[in-house]
């Protein structure tokens, strides 16, 4: 059984990769290469995977689920720009795959924290405007 | 190939064990053990799948496929108190988890032909909260 849960929050970010030049940073990402930044209305989607439990009849605590997200996205990434207030991006650029990568690498770090016994985190996507998404499986990061 | 039809119902439901205390039912379930109930507009989307018929170019003719929900599960949960009116949630706790299991044996007898078979349902009981069941236990 998986259990899927979608999250928002709105955070600004700037696409620029310090190994290329200026100009092939601003032919390989257009508009999101203003240096200034830009902002999105990220949603994100944590999918689960557990069996049924007889005592509540669900896979997976809703509210444990929340509160880790909360804690270690929601609350982190919230209002925020992205390259100069959350570590990770300071080196890595914030795209949707590697935003996608923070964001499952930080669930599954706290994960056995929370959740001793199960269920088990499936994967995470995210999509930066509601006409893209990207997908991260739990098994892809280390 | 998988094909996939959308339904929606509309239903109530207590999400409480009775073997458990009032406390710990509020802990456990939260504003969703209120004894009088509560309600969702559920979606479910039914996925098939199976090899296109060569003549008719369909793995399963959708109009019987959306023929068997609404018969099977849509006609049985819509406008209904789920822990009273409809069996087995007057044993078995109305959680998405078991709603997405009961339609999965509901419909699964119906969409078992050599053709076309269930692959999976999917319930949504809100649009931030959705099950996926491929009849298997985890």
């Amino acid at each position: 059984m998986l259990v899927t849960r979608k999250y928002r929050f709105a955070a600004s970010h700037r696409l620029h990769a310090p190994e290329l030049s200026d100009a092939e940073n601003r032919l390989l990402y257009g508009q999101c290469n203003n240096p200034f930044g830009h902002g999105h209305n990220y949603e994100i989607a944590v999918t689960v995977r557990g069996s049924v439990e007889a005592r509540s009849g669900g896979a997976v605590d809703v509210g444990l689920l929340d509160g880790l997200v909360e804690r270690e996205v929601l609350e982190p990434f919230g209002h925020r720009n992205l390259n100069q207030e959350i570590e990770a991006f300071r080196t890595v650029v914030p795209t949707s795959e590697n935003l996608g990568r923070e964001v499952a690498r930080r669930l599954k770090q706290h994960w056995d924290a929370v959740f001793p016994h199960g269920p088990l985190l499936e994967k995470v996507a995210i999509a930066e405007t509601g006409r893209n998404a990207c997908e991260v499986s739990a098994h892809e990061i280390e | 190939m998988l094909i996939t039809r959308k339904v929606e119902f509309s239903a109530s439901h207590i999400c409480r064990n009775p073997g458990l205390s009032d406390e710990e039912n509020r802990a456990l379930f939260g504003g969703a053990a209120n004894p009088h109930g509560h309600g969702h507009n559920y979606v479910l989307e039914i996925t098939v799948e199976g090899a296109p018929d060569p003549v008719t170019g369909m793995v399963l003719d959708l109009k019987t496929l959306k023929n068997i929900v609404n018969r099977e599960v849509v006609e049985v949960y819509d406008h209904r108190f789920l822990n009273h009116e409809v069996a087995p949630f007057d044993q078995v706790i109305p959680t998405p988890e078991n709603i997405a299991i009961d339609v999965w044996n509901r419909l699964q007898p119906h969409l078992s032909g050599p053709r076309a078979r269930l692959h999976g349902v999917r319930l949504y009981e809100t649009p931030d909260l959705y099950v996926d069941y491929f009849g298997d236990a985890a």
